[in-house]
């Protein structure tokens, strides 16, 4: 309790504190250590490493196998972190070229009059109202799968939620008073839009590109796995679990559950970054 | 230089009349104060006569010539919410310098400090971004100034102070200045010539 | 809790607030906002908090309902009707026993008809009525959504959201502001007369014009901190009958009185290093007043103020 009238601010000494912004940082930094560790692995490692060798079929996860090995003798820890580097690349790309359809769309949306609008609007109704795998099935199947079908796929089916953030957030910014003001200043369209909304359309769009990441990625997975995407040559988390169903009966648990779980935990990864980084940038939370 | 409105009628899309037939003009070194009830349209007025948005009939006439669609505007309206007329992401000193950059002469007249231009909106008074809000419309090229109810999110001597500020210079610069208000105490200490609203709708 | 009776409805002791903040980068440190308040509302009495935007007024409303940040740490006492204000009984009490009007119908949902808004968690259809009636809103209004209301219809619907919980403790956070004087009028005779059927009121504005005509009390609040609590009627009077020099100040501020400003500014919280927070605007400003750790409020004349000087 203080009974003093004076009121000043207390310094703290340290330069490290264990609080929130540390906690949230040190989670996004982890996360992002881990994610960029999977990528360059499927980069670097040799197709050797993970070649049949049918002396040593079938084995139980063990320190060698760490993830066990399948039917074919191939090492399951290798394949998987292959695997996951390939969702990981598909899922970058997809959802790039998705938020970059999204940004195109949500300004088109809100600058380019009400036809527009609205037309943009029908066509975000139209893609949210139709069951999200069914469209990607499809759009996959039309490209003739494999790839570039899986990614197109995602790309064109992930853009609605992102591209309706950014046009609320335009048309907020567009007709808010400091930029009526503005105008009445005599600053350019161009100033307006790259000074006055740009400004406030970045920190929103990284947090919904971020987020964009862990659905491309499972999305990819599941399409393949329901074997509408990615080729059984390519290696991907879709394809071994969908191999590896096969051999459940037989009690082969380590062929399904490591890999899956793999994959789950990359996609809680970048959900993690994500959410994180919305609770640092959200006014009402940051100063927890 | 005059400020004329003619015959201005306003409504939304098909809306019942806002604003219907209202004439009124303001010359140089006058302090109009706009009085009326809320809803009486003294808002939509003050945008109409700042070029914010366009009547469904009637004219704004400056010199007798229209007001220009781009550029900077003689007529500049200040709003009742500093904070929202401010970008919240901007620091106050290019937020200050969006339309013109004030000479010191000015920012000691409105009572601005030096330590300020460097800070964010957010670190600031209402009264603080209200001087500021202020000092970015008065440009070379203002020729009238509209208030809409500036000073009234501001307490008490803050709201003094400013008028005290607005007076001298809309005197020095010879402006005409338009004073949207509820406060009739206000508008008597403020203005040369006071309009009520509801008198000149012909509604 | 034998003095329920005549215990005050609100009775704060000592009260202060700080804020952990993020400075730049990862430190934080510790903001006061504020410090030391003493402050009663007794049933049947309108107390006006009044004070610029950033002296707090608002900060204490959210204190005593228990609606302050979670970054917020709050020391003193609160009692209301004698028992401590504890989390666990603020969320108890909030919305039966202490009802806040909002300031304007953005705080209720849009899509929602303002009926049922106005019944709330407690209330029921009966009483709905019954607080209609008696505001003189016809029983329609009820089916109304809140962008159908006109400016005085939507006030009395935010007073019946507090009145009909039958609370004893309404808070009412600038009501007036933006309104025209009719209406803002007509929104301070209704707490008046909830004030007079035994209610204890704390209104929060900066029209301290309008305080004025319907307070009981007024507690001027500067940097965070309460300067002068004194009888509305010295207030109406004015000039000596006051006891701090910033009442003063805000007394010869209005337009109906001298508009004379005085200059500079209020202190932001965090630059405040002790002694009276008014000290550097203050004209009869001494040694004392800057050197001295904390002055308290002292009764002078049937009021309280803080101030070495005050006589």
């Amino acid at each position: 309790m203080s009974n003093t009238i004076c009121q000043t601010i207390k310094k703290s000494t340290f330069f490290w504190q264990f609080n929130l912004r540390t906690r949230t940082l040190a989670a996004i930094a982890g996360a992002f250590v881990i994610l960029t560790a999977i990528a360059a692995a499927g980069i670097l490692i040799d197709p050797a490493s993970y070649a049949p060798q049918f002396q040593q079929k079938n084995l139980a996860p063990s320190l060698t196998h760490p993830f066990g090995t399948d039917w074919m003798g191939r090492d399951m820890f290798i394949r998987t972190v292959k695997g996951l580097s390939t969702s990981l690349w598909i899922g970058l790309l997809a959802a790039t070229v998705s938020s970059v359809i999204a940004v195109i769309m949500g300004v088109a949306a809100a600058t380019m009059g009400r036809r527009t609008d609205s037309f943009i609007l029908w066509l975000v109704d139209l893609i949210q109202g139709i069951p999200h795998l069914i469209l990607l099935m499809l759009i996959s199947f039309v490209l003739g799968k494999g790839m570039f079908g899986v990614w197109m796929g995602v790309a064109l089916t992930h853009w609605p939620i992102l591209a309706r953030v950014i046009r609320a957030e335009v048309l907020a910014v567009r007709n808010s008073q400091y930029v009526l003001a503005a105008r009445k200043l005599g600053s350019s369209r161009w100033k307006i839009a790259v000074k006055h909304i740009m400004p406030h359309v970045v920190p929103q769009y990284i947090v919904g590109l971020i987020l964009l990441f862990p659905h491309a990625i499972l999305h990819e997975a599941s399409i393949t796995f329901l074997g509408f995407g990615l080729l059984p040559r390519e290696p991907a988390v879709g394809i071994i679990l969908s191999e590896s169903m096969r051999y459940l009966t037989a009690g082969m648990w380590w062929l399904t559950v490591l890999p899956g779980a793999s994959l789950l935990m990359m996609v809680l990864l970048f959900d993690q970054i994500g959410e994180n980084l919305r609770t640092l940038m959200n006014p009402s939370s940051a100063q927890e | 230089m005059l400020l004329e409105a003619k015959n201005i009628s306003y409504r939304y899309q098909n809306g019942p009349w806002i604003l219907k037939d209202v004439t009124l003009s303001v010359g140089e070194g006058e302090r109009v104060g706009l009085v009326g009830p809320s809803g009486y349209g003294k808002s939509t007025l003050s945008k109409i006569l700042a070029g914010y948005i366009k009547p469904a009939a009637g004219e704004v006439l400056l010199d007798g010539k229209e007001l220009p669609a781009e550029g900077y505007s003689p007529i500049q309206l200040i709003y009742q919410h500093p904070e929202k007329a401010i970008n919240p992401l901007w620091r106050m000193k290019d937020i200050l310098h969006e339309g013109w950059v004030p000479d010191q002469c000015t920012l000691n007249a409105m009572g601005i400090e030096q330590g300020w231009l460097e800070r964010w909106p957010a670190e600031l008074s209402g009264g603080e971004m209200q001087r500021f809000c202020i000092a970015r419309v008065l440009g070379p090229q203002t020729r009238f100034l509209i208030a809409d109810e500036m000073s009234t999110m501001l307490d008490v001597i803050t709201q003094a102070q400013i008028w005290e500020l607005m007076i001298r210079i809309v005197e020095e610069r010879c402006m005409g200045l338009i004073v949207v208000t509820h406060n009739e105490a206000l508008a008597q200490k403020v203005c040369t010539r006071i309009i009520s609203l509801p008198e000149l709708n012909k509604l | 809790m034998a003095n329920h009776d005549t215990a005050p409805v609100l009775d704060i002791q000592n009260l202060s607030v700080k804020f952990r903040m993020y400075d730049k980068g990862l430190r934080q440190s510790e903001l006061q906002v504020i410090s030391d308040i003493n402050l009663n509302i007794k049933a049947g009495e309108i107390v006006a908090v009044a004070g610029s935007s950033g002296s707090g007024k608002s900060l204490l409303a959210h204190a005593v309902l228990g609606i302050l940040p979670k970054n917020a740490m709050v020391s003193g006492s609160m009692k209301y009707c004698g028992t401590e204000l504890t989390p666990a009984v603020q969320a108890d009490l909030r919305g039966r026993d202490i009802a806040l009007v909002p300031q304007s119908v953005s705080y209720l949902d849009p899509l929602k008809k303002v009926g049922p808004q106005v019944q709330g968690l407690y209330g029921t259809k009966e009483q709905q009525s019954q607080v209609f009636n008696r505001f003189e809103l016809a029983e329609e209004t009820a089916e109304k959504y809140p962008f159908q209301l006109s400016g005085g219809m939507a006030r009395r619907i935010l007073v019946s959201t507090a009145v009909i919980s039958n609370a004893k403790l309404i808070i009412a956070d600038e009501p007036t502001p933006g309104l025209n004087p009719e209406i803002a009028e007509t929104t301070m005779k209704i707490f008046r007369d909830l004030a007079d059927e035994g209610k204890a009121v704390m209104l929060i504005t900066h029209d301290i014009d309008l305080a004025f005509l319907f307070a009981d009390r007024i507690a001027v609040f500067y940097a965070g901190t309460t300067v002068e609590i004194a009888p509305v009627a010295d207030f109406i009077r004015g000039g000596d009958a006051l006891r701090h020099p910033y009442s003063r100040a805000l007394w010869n501020a209005l337009p109906q009185n001298g508009f004379k400003p005085i200059a500079g500014g209020q202190p932001y919280a965090g630059n405040l290093q002790g002694g009276c927070p008014y000290a550097a605007r203050c004209s009869h400003c001494s040694t004392e007043c800057t050197t001295a750790k904390t002055i308290k409020m002292q009764t002078v004349r049937g009021g309280e103020v803080r101030c070495c000087h005050a006589t």
